[in-house]
């Protein structure tokens, strides 16, 4: 039971719980509160540096928006975020709820009336905003993935191929995603013409910038792990005489899933990178365009709103990464491998 | 006469930017059916190249490879390989590993009892059944090499190629694994070629030894049977003189080779 529970947090990154399991547990109670000490105090402390230096620096430095926010200012805009939400969210039920009870007592004079319900078209909030800007960096990493993996599995099996996609990798690869976005914008445009679309223009260029950014790190770590693998094992596979399809299933792909994951975790933060500053430019109503409108905006919260986004962006790339880690470490047949 | 395995005439150049590199010239070898060869030979002198060959990794230049009649240019299960470094797949545990080559040989024509009950007899034969749900990462070395081996004879093949089988173990575990694969041979009677670098082992395992000049250009020097009667056993060979005299012969070989190269 404890042992599974130690495995369970490693696997899923909550390392800092593991010497108070072992606590709990009655082992050896001087150890595992030093382990405690290393693994939680050290970093806590150096937050708490890192919060008060900024608190000093902050204070000296006045903008046309006022001084920079510290702290705490930034910690009073975080709960003025989420009251924001609170009210919105409060707003919306109140409106669905106003249209049910005229509906109804519609419905009662005349039975036969068509009712319809509005959907409500208040503000995005803070929240909602982040909800939109991860669904955007899901789909735009999805399809990546999609693309790129199983091109790179084709072109680390062939020399070939892989010749022929080196220049054109190398070269798209460092371009900015600021430089793909009106290329995109305008193909969307010309390209995605419904009468009713079922997504936001806007959402489908940035989903398609993250892609085309994000696409090259899993691409080339594919193809680089496949055509490492050892050619003992490709040639098992010859010796067993299975045919292309099978060797890609039963043995390229597990063998060389560390890497592919590796290049996943490399995509999905150079996509998040990306996403940001692509939302601000396409309007996605996301985390990029909350930054913009508020550097727009110009209150004297601006900047603190701005900082609270900042910090926003960098938890969830942490969260996002350790997801992505949670699945390499599972996938990955050698346990015992250090993964960072 | 029509020999089982006939290596035929065999020579391979391999392309190197200063033009193509003889590494194989005018290779010949029969061996009959039943029959246990090791090639022994100095490092890299060719020795694996003979066997990649036979094993259809590698195509010669000139010359072939006939296998009861049949030319063969491509892997295949019938000449199954035992690699130096065991090459189980890691994510496979070593049911699984002899499984994978079970179904991919056997899979259309055997029902799955008879498949399991295949793969579990093979691994019985190297006395594996113990450890057969462990992940390679988990066993010894020796013991991975035992579950490759019995992942090769899962494959019934007609001629079973061992590279250096036991060249990564430690002296101890190399000769219980001599000792098992002595067994196995006894009960099986396959045709085995063995390629080794350890004049021991060859004398104790074979019943013919092929010797191998240097490369490049490396051919076979010399072949010498070695009539040790059968079940052999290693302690009472220590002080045997039939036993000693082949051990001296082979040694000599290789040194009278190794002085010409370093001269």
């Amino acid at each position: 039971m404890k042992d599974k529970l130690i495995y369970f947090l490693e696997l899923t990154g909550f390392t800092w719980f593991i010497p108070l399991v072992r606590l709990t547990a009655g082992e050896s109670p001087k150890h595992q509160m030093q382990v405690l000490g290393k693994m939680v105090g050290v970093p806590l402390f150096a937050i708490a540096v890192f919060l008060f230096l900024w608190h000093l620096g902050a204070a000296k430095v006045i903008t046309s928006l006022g001084q920079v926010p510290g702290p705490t200012q930034v910690w009073e805009q975080v709960n003025v975020l989420v009251d924001e939400h609170k009210a919105s969210r409060e707003r919306e039920q109140a409106f669905y709820e106003r249209q049910e009870q005229r509906n109804a007592a519609r419905l009662e004079k005349n039975p036969d009336a068509e009712v319809t319900i509005r959907s409500y078209t208040g503000k995005e909030t803070f929240v909602d905003q982040i909800l939109t800007s991860l669904f955007t960096v899901f789909v735009g990493f999805l399809l990546a993935t999609v693309i790129a993996v199983p091109i790179g599995i084709v072109a680390g099996l062939s020399d070939t191929l892989y010749s022929a996609l080196n220049p054109l990798i190398q070269i798209f690869k460092p371009v900015s995603p600021l430089a793909w976005l009106p290329i995109v914008t305008m193909v969307v445009s010309a390209l995605y013409v419904t009468d009713n679309p079922v997504f936001e223009k806007s959402f489908i260029t940035s989903a398609l910038t993250v892609t085309l950014c994000s696409l090259w790190p899993t691409l080339i770590n594919t193809a680089v792990g496949v055509s490492s693998i050892d050619k003992d094992l490709i040639n098992v596979a010859r010796v067993l005489r299975l045919n292309y399809f099978t060797t890609v299933i039963k043995v390229v792909i597990p063998a060389s899933i560390p890497m592919i994951f590796t290049g996943l975790r490399i995509s999905l933060g150079i996509g998040w990178m990306v996403l940001i500053a692509a939302e601000m430019l396409a309007q996605n109503p996301g985390l990029g365009k909350f930054v913009w409108d508020e550097f727009q905006n110009g209150s004297s919260s601006s900047l603190s709103r701005i900082m609270v986004a900042v910090l926003t962006i960098g938890i969830i790339g942490f969260i996002l990464d350790r997801i992505t880690l949670s699945f390499q470490k599972f996938f990955s047949y050698d346990k015992n491998a250090v993964i960072r | 006469m029509d020999k089982y395995l006939n290596i035929d005439h065999v020579s391979i150049d391999f392309p190197t930017p200063n033009g193509p590199f003889r590494a194989l010239d005018n290779v010949n070898l029969k061996i009959e059916k039943g029959e246990f060869i090791s090639i022994i030979g100095h490092s890299g002198c060719g020795k694996s190249t003979v066997m990649n060959i036979v094993g259809g990794l590698y195509k010669a230049t000139e010359g072939g490879v006939v296998l009861e009649g049949r030319e063969v240019d491509e892997p295949g299960p019938d000449r199954a390989i035992v690699f130096q470094n065991h090459s189980l797949f890691p994510w496979l545990s070593c049911y699984q590993n002899v499984e994978l080559a079970v179904k991919s040989v056997f899979g259309s024509s055997r029902s799955r009892k008879q498949i399991r009950d295949w793969v579990e007899h093979n691994l019985e034969l190297v006395h594996m059944t113990h450890a057969m749900h462990k992940m390679p990462s988990e066993i010894s070395g020796g013991m991975k090499q035992r579950v490759g081996i019995a992942r090769a004879l899962s494959m019934e093949p007609k001629v079973l190629l061992m590279d250096e089988p036991f060249g990564a173990l430690d002296a101890l575990t190399r000769a219980h694994l001599q000792d098992s694969l002595m067994d196995i041979q006894a009960e099986l009677n396959n045709t085995v070629m063995m390629i080794t670098h350890d004049v021991d082992e060859a004398v104790l395992l074979s019943d013919k030894i092929v010797m191998m000049t240097n490369g490049p250009a490396a051919t076979i020097g010399e072949v010498m049977e070695v009539k040790l009667p059968r079940p052999r056993k290693r302690l009472d060979l220590t002080d045997n003189q039939d036993y000693n005299h082949y051990r001296s012969e082979v040694i000599n070989f290789l040194h009278q080779h190794h002085a010409r190269k370093v001269a």
